[in-house]
């Protein structure tokens, strides 16, 4: 009992972390401090929470441009993050990245990335990595539903079938690839249903509930450490802001959003701490810690330094004979 | 004459061939309900329904293939690529493919299509987000490579690529879109291979092309105040490359300086620096210089990215280097 309560207080400060971070990042975007492309994870921070909890420092993460959530519960800081979206050298990214590219190497987060599916293959690679040396780490990549009618994402999954990979693919359906709904993007709604077509193991299952994306997410995670064999998973959810900062949004109704809105994985979260006997006064002082750390973030970065122009070519190749 | 923003420009051309032909429809990511990630193709589902204005999912190297096929057998589609970053991933469809049928069948078949989307550096998308293709594409012989500056030419190059029986590629670009000129009403072609001059100099030229056109205009403006009368070139057309125009310039100004925002290996520029000095090697006073792209990819912070592509200020710098050889 006293377990499942720390541990899911600590999924909780997580969740309400990205939540404050984004919604910072998108009042500094709106003041023009933040440039570029600026997706926001907010409403599917279940996800990224519940399967990072699952997974070990060696293990590896490898996402989309829609990225913030992977590497904050990945344990990269508010710090290096929100000054990364500033473009400053502090950034995790040296401010060479932006919002689409957080990387963190230490943290063995593979990157943010761009092009919708290009990186399923790359994820697949770490994955071949930890097969050919024996180190026992996991990968897992998150995508899209957008990714499924792309020929990488296909290939990642078929190579990683037939070379038993130990990697978990990780769609996160949230029914709208930017303004084209399930109806007009899929033949078969389910995603995961591609797995059985390789010979993969499948499920499917909803993102409301942090304790149960984890649970899932373990059974994947094992199957990948202890058998090496691949899943795809599809993750229900909802993203309750545009698809990035320019998108209006007109193609789905305030009442469509207000109705997800319900099973808000924060709000599904407290409930469930409220029954562990968490108070009010903890949740509050929980979101006061939190806003300190993302005030904090913001100050941060504010202060930062540019990347100096040497940068622009600094990293084009690696030093070498 | 009235005015048109550029994206409208480029939509007028579209909806006045559709109307004329119906064999020509469109395709691509967010064309249709979502009137187009950036707005080219706004109000063309309500005028053309779903058959002719085609909304995909994300699959360019399926629906890139799929119209060309489409072309194979005698439908002329325009394909929108959302950017034409995204356009690597259907490269082979376009490499393999589209300029390959006519001349392995033995000319039996062509394939009449377009594709275009906008092409080059945004702000602030960063190294995926960022690139100028015409380095890639210019280089393929069967492609037509076009790349409109103005409004008038976003139209009349649009409606001539979609008349041509060849793969034609319209390279458009975000910063342009807006931007507001006139624009003839009704039928306007624009032939394919002809550059524009669009300012008249004596002492140097500048050959450019795209969002490049107005940043060498505006280095132009500042170079005149400092008493240097530069001649720019609107390429236009980048297969087939109008060297002539520019031959022509440079015979009267002796130097040439070439202006591109994508990377100075290889490309268009070179392939017009080979050109001109061969054409024009006695006429020449000062060795050809390439403005360009950085040697780099494109950084996402604000001030290396302004850094990273050419500038009014790195083309004076530029031209004042040739004058003073
Ligand atoms: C190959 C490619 N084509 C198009 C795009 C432009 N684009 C970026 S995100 C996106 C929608 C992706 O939707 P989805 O995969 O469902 O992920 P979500 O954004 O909903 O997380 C599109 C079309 C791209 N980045 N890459």
């Amino acid at each position: 009992m006293q377990d499942e309560r720390t541990e899911l207080l600590k999924l909780y400060r997580q969740m309400l972390l990205i939540r404050r971070f984004e919604e910072a990042s998108a009042k500094a975007y709106s003041q023009g401090k933040i440039g570029g492309f600026l997706h926001l994870y907010i409403g599917q921070e279940a996800c990224a929470v519940g399967t990072l909890a699952a997974l070990e420092p060696r293990d590896y993460v490898v996402t989309t441009y829609r990225d913030h959530a992977q590497a904050l519960a990945r344990g990269t800081s508010a710090r290096a993050c929100m000054a990364e979206l500033y473009g400053k050298v502090t950034g995790c990214s040296k401010g060479l990245g932006g919002s689409m590219h957080f990387f963190d190497a230490d943290n063995h987060m593979l990157g943010g990335h761009g092009i919708v599916g290009g990186h399923c293959p790359i994820a697949a690679g770490a994955a071949l990595a930890s097969k050919y040396r024996g180190d026992g780490a996991v990968t897992v990549c998150f995508f899209g539903e957008g990714s499924a009618t792309i020929g990488a994402f296909h290939e990642a999954l078929a190579l990683s079938a037939l070379w038993n990979l130990p990697i978990v693919f990780i769609c996160e359906n949230n029914e709208y690839s930017m303004g084209t709904p399930l109806s007009r993007s899929l033949s078969v709604h389910d995603v995961s249903q591609k797995g059985p077509a390789f010979g993969m193991e499948r499920d499917r299952f909803g993102a409301s509930d942090v304790n149960e994306v984890r649970a899932r997410m373990q059974v994947a995670i094992d199957r990948a450490r202890n058998e090496s064999k691949p899943t795809l998973i599809e993750v229900a959810l909802y993203r309750y802001r545009g698809h990035s900062m320019s998108d209006p949004g007109k193609y789905r109704t305030a009442d469509e959003i207000e109705e997800r809105k319900k099973t808000d994985c924060l709000l599904v979260a407290e409930g469930k701490l409220g029954a562990l006997g968490v108070t009010e006064a903890e949740l509050l002082a929980i979101a006061e810690s939190v806003d300190a750390e993302v005030e904090d973030a913001v100050q941060f970065a504010e202060a930062s330094a540019e990347p100096d122009e040497s940068l622009i070519e600094a990293f084009t190749y690696a030093p070498g004979v | 004459m009235r005015e048109l923003r550029y994206r409208e420009a480029l939509r007028e051309a579209m909806t006045e061939e559709m109307v004329r032909d119906e064999r020509v429809f469109i395709m691509g990511e967010e064309v249709g309900h979502y009137q187009g990630a950036y707005k080219v193709t706004e109000g063309m589902l309500a005028q053309f329904g779903e058959k002719r204005v085609m909304d995909t999912p994300i699959a360019e190297e399926g629906f890139a293939g799929i119209a060309i096929g489409a072309a194979m057998v005698g439908l002329r589609p325009i394909v929108e690529f959302m950017t034409w970053n995204f356009s690597a991933v259907a490269f082979d469809q376009i490499l393999s493919n589209a300029t390959k049928l006519r001349q392995m069948s033995g000319g039996q078949f062509t394939v009449p299509i377009v594709f275009r989307g906008p092409n080059g550096a945004a702000r602030q998308t960063a190294a995926q987000h960022s690139h100028a293709m015409e380095t890639f594409y210019a280089q393929i012989p069967g492609l037509k490579v076009v790349v409109p500056s103005t409004a008038a030419d976003a139209k009349g190059l649009m409606a001539s690529a979609i008349r041509d029986d060849n793969p034609v590629l319209v390279l458009e670009d975000e910063r342009l879109y807006g931007i507001k000129g006139e624009v003839p009403e009704g039928e306007h072609l624009v032939p394919i291979g002809v550059a524009a001059v669009r300012r008249a100099g004596t002492q140097c030229t500048i050959a450019t092309w795209g969002k490049m056109v107005p940043v060498s205009l505006e280095a132009a403006e500042l170079l005149a105040a400092e008493g240097v009368q530069c001649e720019v070139i609107d390429l236009r057309s980048l297969r087939p490359l109008d060297h002539g125009t520019v031959a022509t310039s440079v015979r009267k100004t002796g130097r040439l300086v070439i202006v591109h925002e994508a990377w100075p290996y290889g490309g268009p520029g070179a392939e017009l620096s080979d050109r001109v000095q061969r054409d024009c090697f006695d006429s020449l006073r000062a060795p050809i210089v390439r403005c360009t792209g950085r040697d780099a990819s494109m950084p996402y912070n604000k001030k290396l990215e302004e850094l990273t592509i050419p500038g009014s200020a790195t083309v004076t710098q530029a031209v004042r280097a040739v004058m003073a050889y």
